[in-house]
């Protein structure tokens, strides 16, 4: 899995839990929250999801590692990399 | 508080199964229909319940039908609706003066039971339970979702009152009026029920879940060969105001609140008690001002269960003896059991009476059971009344919760 596919990944996610945005824009560098009417909650979902869905765990101390797309693909490329994914 | 504080209803909304608006739902009252469909609940097959289809994403974002429960929905759904009624200049009314009261019979066995449900999908591994467990489960929840949607930054909570709840939100928010609390109310009852298979589990074991190959004559109130209840869900909400806030704006006042009583039988946990029901009634009355022979339509509370019907027509027929001018209907033989919302449904139904001089019947009656042979009980079509100025809405729940709320006309002694 690459970069790009892990920010598609997450963007798969945050079309679900937030069903009224415009995802067609969003900015990779940007931070999610600057962009995006997300919470707190909204952020645990994410986390909940990658952990359903792509068993990748997400510990609380690395949730500022979710801030931006960018980040998110830095972050998560690792942990899908041992997860063995595509 | 004043005692003479008068109190009336200037908006409703509503959900049921078979209407999302008062006109709707008089209009199949009035026309027999009922609307009872069979649900896959989970783990018990096939049921009769009743489903509610409005819009709810008429005054719901995605995002927040996603985040929020079904009972929080029908509760926006109806606040909203209960507020367009009412004609008020939502933007002009001061949001900390006003109050959300709802009656509910349960809250959180759906949110719960799906949680479990998912958790076993991975092993019953309990860090797949959802963070948003908590604030779908806390008691408050439907109301608080009406706050949160609509910007209301008053006092809101729940009524936990069984099946008499509907009645119970509305008799806490006249005396919150009273009291000055608020100026103005959201109140009613709600119910998501059907989605939680423990409800329809724990009636089935019971000996008391209704069923019939005909759905929709599932839930037959009086009839010799009923069987039990029909779970259903849905919510009615009203904008209660005080009399004088009421003129001052301008308000079309549909009806005003005239007496209330709530007791408990103190004896059995499922198992009515009429002495008890019919003191109810009696203290209502009293509080009222109003004699038996003032009531013009007695709306009961009666499941379909084999004892249950029998003993509200036990209290019935001790209160209203020689009332020729009663009548007397049930609703749940169209919709269903509503649980929280059932009073405040029935209620609703009941009111257009006061306009147009009709009383919709029970329905679903085959062959009435002699115990339930009430003298003025509505027969299957609806009848025309000479005069319509005075409802009894019965209201009765597990743990012996007793309710009865009688509401007038406007502008009758």
């Amino acid at each position: 899995m690459t970069k790009e596919d892990i920010k598609q990944v997450v963007l798969d996610i945050i079309a679900d839990i937030a069903p009224d945005e415009d995802l067609s824009a969003v900015k990779s560098e940007v931070r999610l929250r600057d962009q995006l009417s997300l919470d707190s909650m909204d952020f645990l979902d994410i986390v909940m999801e990658l952990r359903k869905k792509h068993g990748i765990e997400v510990p609380e101390a690395d949730y500022v590692q979710l801030a931006s797309l960018d980040s998110c693909a830095e972050y998560l490329f690792p942990k899908f990399q041992a997860k063995g994914s595509k | 508080m004043s005692s003479k504080t008068r109190i009336v209803i200037t908006g409703i909304g509503l959900t049921a199964p078979n209407g999302n608006s008062l006109p709707e739902f008089r209009g199949n009252l009035l026309a027999g229909k009922a609307r009872i469909a069979e649900i896959d609940v989970r783990h018990m097959g096939r049921h009769p319940a009743g489903v509610c289809d409005f819009d709810a994403t008429k005054w719901q974002k995605r995002k927040e039908l996603r985040n929020g429960t079904r009972v929080g929905s029908i509760s926006i759904y109806c606040a909203r609706e209960a507020l367009g009624d009412s004609g008020l200049v939502w933007e002009s009314v001061d949001k900390s003066r006003v109050g959300v009261y709802l009656g509910i019979t349960e809250h959180g066995n759906v949110e719960t039971e799906n949680e479990i449900h998912n958790i076993s999908q991975f092993g019953f591994d309990t860090k797949y339970w959802t963070h948003h467990h908590n604030p779908r489960t806390v008691a408050n929840n439907p109301a608080g979702e009406v706050t949160m949607n609509m910007g209301i930054t008053g006092p809101h909570y729940t009524i936990g009152a069984a099946c008499a709840a509907g009645n119970a939100g509305l008799i806490q928010a006249a005396q919150m009026l009273q009291l000055g609390e608020v100026d103005l109310a959201f109140a009613g009852g709600v119910s998501e029920s059907i989605h939680t298979f423990g409800i329809f589990a724990g009636f089935k074991n019971q000996g008391a879940l209704g069923a019939h190959v005909d759905p929709t004559k599932a839930s037959r109130p009086f009839d010799k060969n009923r069987n039990g209840i029909v779970i259903s869900e849905g919510g009615a909400i009203y904008v209660l105001e005080r009399l004088e806030d009421a003129q001052k704006r301008g308000a079309r006042i549909i009806a005003e609140i005239a007496g209330w009583c709530i007791n408990s039988d103190a004896t059995d946990a499922v198992l009515p008690n009429p002495e008890r029901q019919a003191e109810c009634v009696r203290l209502a009355l009293k509080r009222a001002g109003m004699r038996p022979q003032d009531i013009h339509i007695v709306s009961t509370h009666a499941t379909a269960t084999a004892l249950g019907d029998i003993q509200e027509c036990t209290a019935l027929r001790e209160v209203f003896t020689d009332c020729p001018g009663t009548y007397i209907n049930n609703t749940k033989s169209f919709i269903g059991h509503c649980m929280g919302a059932a009073g405040a449904l029935e209620l609703a139904g009941n009111l257009p009476s006061f306009e147009d001089g009709w009383v919709h019947p029970t329905i679903n009656i085959d062959e009435l059971d002699p115990e339930c042979a009430l003298p003025g009980l509505v027969i299957n079509q609806a009848v025309q009344a000479p005069r319509l100025e005075a409802i009894l809405n019965n209201s009765f729940g597990m743990l012996g919760i007793n309710s009865a709320l009688i509401v007038k006309k406007y502008g009758v002694a």
